[in-house]
């Protein structure tokens, strides 16, 4: 099961080190890790997708809040959360294709970033399985790359569902 | 005119090197001995060094001297303290750290490192200490501005020793260490993310009083975390009043007096057959301050099928990561077991005690007494008796091991100093060393193997500068005792690379200005053991011990605690 962990930690050197370091020693799997600043300029937020039983995740959690400058842990994975990636895809394009794949942009409230005689840049954010559908769309035009930031999460405030 | 303070004014500030500000702190901190040795980057800390009131101990290796620290602090319970140069020199202590970090043990390693700007340049002697340590320490880091130096130290002292123990590495720039700031000596620590649960949580506890109270077959499983907590004596009380039988791990041992009815002795791999029957049948475990190692619980599946668990740690990460507890109880085992013993009950018991009565009458650890040659166990016993089982302990790693964990009977906490979790062969030696230090009226044994000593005899020359009275009694076989018992009984009987020639380590003890005595006749152990405890200086006993000695019982690796080889060998022997 994928669990989203999202941990608070002291803006120091060295932080993000002890953190992957204790990913590989412990041999736990990250899907995505995203490390950003905060509301606080000495904390940083660590939000870190992870594949395991709740077995596994308990362990990545208490392993996660034993590191000395992981000030908070939390998992996500029975929470309303809103939690989103952001991708750039660049498709292959011919002018004649391009108003047929602006539509297709346009479904998926995305946006063209750039524009080359053969591709189009694209920039997608959403839930990862958005992410996931654009991709297929867009498999039959012909993918050049692909950059995804990971997974960001934050808990609703209200009880809504996304 | 300055306007007048309204607030009081600030502790005076002087300006101060960063060396003078670690000497300082340490000093403030209540450090009064270190070990460490010298190199071109921290030589401005050793200048300061050079005038402080610290008893400073320089071993002949970097590996030796952070095996002290540790052992002086196991044997102490302060924090040791190993200071080492950049790159060989911070590369020295990894083993050392590593040891400590498995056994839980608080000390503080400074380390040298080339100039900040040179950092990364692969500048001479130059090692990304903190990279390389970051999986061997509890916390590192490096201090590239020293205004925090100060507070950087104190807060490793307060990491190092505080919840689960571990130890804590600072590097050390030599800029830094020159580099000139105001200090008041009252830097404040500032850990946001660094919180001990001291308390248990009272209703846990009650849950597992009560499931005490109703166990008929309960066993305490007790380690190391009872000796760090300093909670022996709550252990005894709480084992006592409820009426349960203890047993202990490796590093537990000294936790719970030996000689006491309700002591099972160790459990585990090399375990009593006694501990090992009763885990398995118990219908509740109390763990306390113990990690359910591989070496413990042998098959998981399988262990202790009919009990319910209670952990009592001060490390959330321990709870449920091997196996299942039922009532986990987060906190400093001194707090918990005595509020624990405030709400249990006597219990009487009888079958549950009759049955335990029987497996040590049938099971004792015993060894072949009657053969021609020493028996490593005999030597042991009789080291026992001598020291009227007083003695602090250190040990090697491997056959030696198990057997004094086997024969030795300890009676209190802090006596038996052995590396646990890394098994680090070579311990022995500079713990000793590091204990005797830390001890210095106390008789100190090092039981070591031959090759474990080999790994770090030179540290010899250490202990002979010092003057001091440590024993270490070599049990001499030729052999990588373990391996070649592995080999013997797992590996068709193939000595592959576990046989090496020896010195004489008499010899070598003397060419070294200690004291050394061979022994290769049974009859000749008593003598000699008595004339190594009247030593004044350190003394190296070689025995030269039967070759093919086995230790007994084993389960072997991915078997249950109950499937133990070497019983009827041992029922042979009576």
């Amino acid at each position: 099961m994928k669990h989203i962990i999202s941990a608070l930690v002291e803006n120091k050197p060295g932080v993000l080190a002890h953190v992957a370091g204790m990913f590989a020693a412990r041999g736990f799997n990250i899907d995505s890790l995203v490390v950003g600043r905060t509301e606080d300029p000495k904390l940083s937020r660590m939000t870190i997708v992870v594949i395991g039983d709740d077995r596994i995740v308990e362990q990545v959690r208490k392993q996660l809040a034993r590191i000395v400058p992981v000030v908070k842990v939390q998992d996500f994975v029975d929470k309303p959360v809103v939690a989103r990636d952001l991708m750039l895809v660049t498709i292959a394009v011919p002018p004649e294709k391009r108003p047929e794949v602006s539509t297709l942009v346009e479904m998926f409230r995305g946006h063209v970033v750039d524009i080359s005689p053969k591709t189009l840049m694209v920039e997608v954010s959403g839930p990862e399985t958005k992410m996931e559908a654009f991709l297929d769309v867009c498999k039959p035009y012909g993918i050049k790359s692909v950059a995804r930031t990971g997974t960001i999460a934050m808990p609703r405030q209200g009880s809504g569902e996304e | 005119m300055p306007a007048k303070p309204e607030t009081p004014a600030p502790a005076a500030e002087t300006v101060k090197t960063g060396a003078q500000i670690i000497v300082d702190t340490l000093l403030d901190l209540g450090v009064d001995t270190m070990f460490g040795y010298v190199g071109g980057v921290v030589l401005p800390l050793f200048d300061k060094l050079f005038d402080a009131p610290i008893r400073f101990i320089v071993p002949r290796h970097e590996q030796g001297g952070c095996h002290m620290a540790d052992a002086y602090a196991r044997a102490s319970g302060k924090t040791g303290v190993i200071l080492a140069t950049s790159g060989p020199g911070a590369c020295n202590l990894v083993t050392g750290l590593a040891t400590a970090m498995m056994d839980s043990i608080p000390m503080v390693a400074l380390t040298g490192q080339v100039r900040t700007d040179l950092i990364g340049n692969d500048a001479f002697q130059e090692a990304d200490t903190t990279g390389i340590t970051r999986p061997v320490t509890k916390y590192n880091s490096i201090v590239k501005d020293v205004r925090v130096l100060e507070r950087t130290v104190r807060e490793a002292f307060h990491i190092a020793s505080t919840g689960r123990p571990g130890p804590v590495l600072i590097d050390l720039p030599v800029d830094v260490l020159v580099g000139k700031c105001p200090c008041n000596g009252k830097a404040e620590i500032d850990l946001p993310g660094y919180k001990i649960r001291t308390k248990g949580h009272a209703r846990q506890i009650s849950m597992a009083a009560e499931a005490i109270n109703k166990s008929e077959r309960p066993v305490l499983y007790v380690g190391g975390g009872v000796i760090i907590a300093n909670a022996a004596e709550e252990l005894r009380t709480l084992a006592e009043k409820a009426h349960v039988p203890v047993t202990m791990t490796l590093l537990g041992l000294g936790s719970y007096d030996q000689r006491k009815p309700e002591s099972l002795d160790m459990l585990g791999m090399h375990g009593s057959a006694y501990a090992n029957y009763a885990v398995q049948e118990s219908d509740l475990l109390i763990a306390v301050g113990a990690r359910f190692d591989d070496r413990v619980t042998g098959k998981l599946a399988t262990f202790a099928p009919h009990a319910k668990i209670v952990h009592i740690d001060i490390d959330p990460s321990s709870i449920s990561k091997n196996v299942h507890v039922d009532i986990p109880v987060v906190g400093d085992a001194k707090h918990i077991l005595t509020e624990l013993t405030k709400e249990v009950e006597y219990r009487p018991r009888e079958a549950w005690f009759k049955k335990i009565a029987e497996w040590k009458q049938k099971f004792p650890f015993r060894y072949d007494a009657k053969a021609p040659m020493i028996k490593p166990q005999a030597v042991i016993e009789e080291v026992c008796r001598q020291t009227r089982g007083d003695a602090i302990v250190a040990t090697g790693v491997g056959q030696h091991q198990m057997w004094t964990a086997q024969f030795y009977k300890f009676q209190r906490p802090r006596q038996f100093i052995s590396s646990g979790g890394l098994g680090t062969m070579g311990f022995g030696l500079p713990a000793a060393i590091g204990a005797q230090f830390a001890k210095p009226d106390a008789t100190v044994i090092d039981f070591d193997g031959d090759h474990s000593f080999n790994m770090t005899m030179t540290e010899l020359a250490t202990a002979v500068e010092h003057e001091l009275p440590i024993k270490v009694c070599i049990f001499n076989n030729g052999y990588m005792g373990m391996v070649r018992q592995w080999q013997e009984l797992f590996y068709g009987q193939r000595y592959s690379c576990s046989y090496l020639k020896n010195p004489n380590y008499a010899e070598v003890a003397r060419a070294l200005g200690a004291v050394g005595i061979t022994v290769d006749r049974k009859e000749d152990v008593s003598k000699a053991v008595a004339q190594m405890l009247a030593e004044k200086r350190p003394c190296v006993v070689d025995f030269r011990v039967e070759q093919l000695e086995n230790v007994w019982p084993m389960v072997p690796a991915g078997k249950s605690l109950s499937e133990m080889d070497g019983l009827t060998i041992l029922e042979s022997m009576a």
